[in-house]
């Protein structure tokens, strides 16, 4: 149960929004801490399990330091409120778990559309339905990509500690201001009620990507709110700056006017897509571990990722030519260093273990025709280092 | 690290029920390991259905390495408040783990005669209130085991819980821990 | 100058409103006889009567005619999905409190698909002024009946007839907490102009229906010939009544022509806004 609405405006009050130094916190706590450190304005939320906490937290501190904080009556208004309230210059913010997600995927699909920058954190328990409530799963992690119909490009990361999700929820923020997209910080339920040592930086060293800003006066010249820059990316203008915008999920042109006709639809869309497809690059994160000359190559993320690493720790210690890649960024893809794994021609086979019955192991599939072992567990309970291990050793 | 390999990992797991402040010992021994005691560690804690009405559990698991794998295997010492905890649990705990009850909560069935019974809601009781029960065992586990530094414990306690009721504790871990020095180490 | 003499004179090169008018959005996607360009055109009105800057303004709409309302106003405006123009608008409005958000969208949008939004915008008493274009059906898609259509009119889902009681939108505003509660039809420009003037002033929750004739849709399917005829029938039944007490008994039945509809400016009280 998540605390009530806070309608009043806030005073300042001696509460820091950086809480700097060394705690032990749970994953939610630490995605919370995350969101308030990259400068969070607005959250809008329904509560569910296993997310709850992050609301819990954010409704405790968001209020005293400036920003708002709104319970809202179900999920399709949290992801509709936090996208208003992006139009209007907010950093914005909501938390939820797979049947939520589900319910918010359309307006998932309106804020890559109007290009409004959101962040959602999924914090992914067994599914499908409402499945294992309290349980983990790995199991949303094509609806993250795929869930909304149409095709758009979002990005998502994939903690596997309550550290990564207090920085990976900043990086989250910095990246959807820096590309106007939606971007998912898709937890798992195991990494969102851990407590662990988690270190948060001064205020100083949080890094912070503004977005880009129009390059005129309101009134100067009309302003083009999908104009794009080299980098595809358009500089975006909120409600209430004087710059008129006009904001719609109908396919538009750079003026944001509906314009329903097949090659301006064509133009958007690609767009869409390309801006974090050809900016990969930049965005991509992944972890790695002796690589070099392995012939089985681990491929993990989130909770799954802490038992891989220690099997292919031990594997090595049995002597056995194993390495991991741990997905950091799991949307975009790292297509490309997966290319340069296999053109390496040291690799003979891929493992990828995940709570979900092989989401993962089906884009490696469709990267390569080297072997790709499945460990899957449909959810409720993650797999175990000696459970990996033995697959390893196969 | 190697939770399975348990030269170099420690497991602990609380077993209560809800109330009975089992997180907050889970999270005390975690946090002293993790901030104050240059080790690393995991805190997991049971949820939902899996906690309400029956036992409910604490785990942490401690090392000098990485903690990879955030669950308890075979733990190394449980500590019980609640007879349904102890029914539960016991088969978790490892062959020649440590075992913890509380003198007054639990009563070990008659072939279990290798565990320590410890007065800790008595204790607290004394101290003038039962809250702090987990506190007790607390200590009286850092006591037993030495998993921890009694000054990591103080540090954990003193960022931790209500100003108020820092010195409380305080006193109730070193009633714990006095307690286990004079039963001598496990 | 009204904006007959305007229109009258050829001459004339600027509108009062025409800086709140998207012009180069024009022509217009409604058809010949529809109500919605005359709620747009009282809502143009109420910005340039609110002595609030434009700036100050934003437009949020759903999904359907009514929805396009929010691409034809020259102010910050937001065309969002199919029933979450509410909640789209509340972050906005929260966000900037500033800010005088005001959302036109259609029965259908707000009441159906949107009507769960509806009910806890109006107990939050969000700052939000709800403009609610009735016109009995989903217009865009053809004609298919909604939760507005009244007992015996035809859709093209309802061919035989609605069955279904309808929503007395009023009404239900009202009991669900809204600050300011009126209705009245596109018959009734200047009385609809002040309402949302009053609306925008209010720091609250505004609940405005409009009824709007759709002649494409509505009235080709139940023998109300033109936009016109409908507007004939909002004359001759209509109903002033502002401050009716008895929302409960006003319900709407645009096909039985003994039964008065009536409008007026019904709610307006006090109530803790959602931003103070």
């Amino acid at each position: 149960m998540a605390v009530s609405v806070i309608n009043k405006g806030t005073k300042p009050e001696p509460e820091p929004r950086v809480r700097t130094g060394g705690h032990f916190m749970l994953g939610d706590h630490a995605c919370a801490e995350g969101a308030l450190a990259a400068g969070l304005d607005f959250f809008g939320g329904y509560p569910i399990t296993p997310s709850t906490e992050i609301a819990e937290h954010i409704a405790v501190r968001l209020p005293l330091i400036g920003g708002r904080f709104v319970q809202m009556e179900d999920e399709l208004a949290s992801i509709a409120a936090i996208i208003g309230a992006s139009a209007a210059g907010a950093r914005s913010f909501t938390a939820t778990s797979g049947p939520g997600f589900s319910l918010m995927m359309e307006n998932i699909g309106l804020a890559a559309m109007m290009e409004l920058p959101v962040v959602i954190a999924d914090v992914m328990r067994a599914s499908p339905s409402t499945g294992l409530p309290t349980m983990v799963g790995q199991s949303d992690v094509l609806q993250a990509r795929w869930g909304s119909h149409g095709d758009y490009g979002i990005i998502a990361y994939c903690p596997s500690s309550p550290q990564e999700c207090f920085d990976l929820t900043i990086r989250a923020f910095n990246a959807a201001d820096q590309y106007r997209v939606p971007v998912f910080i898709l937890m798992d339920e195991v990494v969102g009620h851990m407590a662990e040592r988690v270190i948060i930086p001064a205020a100083e060293d949080i890094p912070h990507t503004p977005r880009k800003g129009p390059r005129h006066k309101p009134g100067e010249e009309i302003f083009l709110s999908y104009a794009p820059d080299a980098d595809m990316v358009p500089p975006i203008a909120h409600a209430g700056e004087g710059y008129k915008v006009h904001m719609t999920g109908l396919t538009h042109d750079e003026r944001g006017y509906p314009a329903l006709n097949a090659p301006t639809h064509n133009k958007l869309v690609n767009r869409l897509v390309d801006k974090i497809r050809l900016n990969a690059a930049d965005i991509v994160m992944y972890e790695e571990i002796a690589t070099e000359d392995a012939d089985t190559i681990v491929i993990s993320f989130g909770c799954t990722a802490r038992s891989a690493r220690h099997a292919v720790a031990e594997a090595r210690r049995e002597g056995l030519k194993c390495g991991f890649l741990r997905l950091i960024t799991i949307w975009p893809f790292p297509e490309k260093r997966i290319r340069e794994l296999i053109d390496q021609g040291n690799v003979k086979r891929f493992i990828v273990p995940e709570v979900n019955l092989g989401q993962i192991r089906r884009e490696v599939e469709r990267m390569t025709s080297l072997p790709v072992l499945r460990l899957n567990h449909a959810g409720g309970e993650m797999p175990a280092p000696k459970d990996i291990l033995e697959l390893i050793r196969s | 690290m190697n939770n399975e390999d348990t030269s170099n990992v420690m497991q602990v797991r609380f077993g209560g029920v809800g109330g009975q402040g089992i997180v907050l010992s889970g999270r005390l021994l975690g946090k002293a390991a993790a901030l104050f005691d240059d080790k690393d560690a995991v805190c997991t804690q049971s949820y939902g259905p899996e906690a309400r009405g029956g036992a409910s559990r604490a785990d942490v698991v401690i090392s000098n390495d990485t903690v990879d794998y955030p669950f308890v295997i075979a733990a190394d010492v449980l500590a019980v408040f609640f007879q349904e905890a102890y029914v539960m649990f016991r088969k978790g705990l490892r062959p020649g783990g440590l075992l913890l009850v509380d003198s007054d909560l639990v009563r070990p069935s008659d072939d279990d005669d290798i565990y320590r019974s410890v007065p800790a809601t008595r204790t607290a009781e004394e101290l003038g209130n039962r809250m702090a029960a987990n506190v007790v065992m607390l200590g009286y586990l850092v006591g037993a085991t030495d998993v921890v530094s009694r000054e990591s414990v103080e540090k954990a306690i003193r960022t931790t819980v209500k100003e108020k009721i820092i010195d409380f504790n305080l006193k109730a871990f070193d009633l714990g821990l006095g307690m286990a020095q004079k039963d001598g180490a496990s | 100058m009204s904006a007959t003499e305007q229109i009258i004179h050829p001459a004339a090169t600027v509108h009062p409103i025409d800086n709140l008018l998207r012009a180069d959005r024009f022509p217009h996607i409604l058809c010949p006889g529809c109500g919605i360009g005359t709620v747009i055109h009282g809502y143009a009105h109420a910005i340039a009567a609110s002595g609030l800057s434009e700036d100050r303004h934003v437009c949020v709409s759903g999904i359907g005619c009514s929805g396009r309302a929010a691409g034809y106003v020259n102010v910050d405006s937001y065309h969002s999905t199919h029933g979450r123009a509410l909640p789209f608008a509340l972050g906005i409005a929260v966000h900037k409190p500033e800010l005088n958000v005001t959302v036109i969208s259609g029965d259908g949008d707000l009441t159906a698909i949107g009507g769960n939004h509806l009910i806890h915008a109006a107990r939050r008493n969000v700052n939000l002024n709800v403009i609610c274009i009735n016109n009995f059906n989903y217009g865009m898609t053809g004609g298919q009946v909604g939760p507005t259509t009244p007992v015996g009119a035809k859709g093209s889902t309802a061919p035989r007839g609605a069955v279904e009681q309808p929503f007395n939108l009023p009404y239900l505003a009202k009991a669900t907490g809204a600050a300011f509660v009126a209705r009245w039809t596109v018959l009734h420009v200047r009385e609809f102009q002040d309402a949302v003037l009053r609306a925008m002033n209010k720091n609250g929750f505004s609940f405005i229906e409009v009824l709007a004739p759709c002649p494409t849709s509505f009235g080709r399917a139940n023998n109300i010939g033109d936009g016109l005829h409908e507007v004939e029938i909002y004359r001759e039944r209509c109903v002033i009544e502002n401050g009716a007490q008895n929302l409960e008994e006003l319900d709407i039945d645009l096909i039985d022509a003994s039964k008065p509809i009536t409008v007026g400016n019904f709610v307006d009280i006090d109530r803790k806004p959602f931003i103070e």
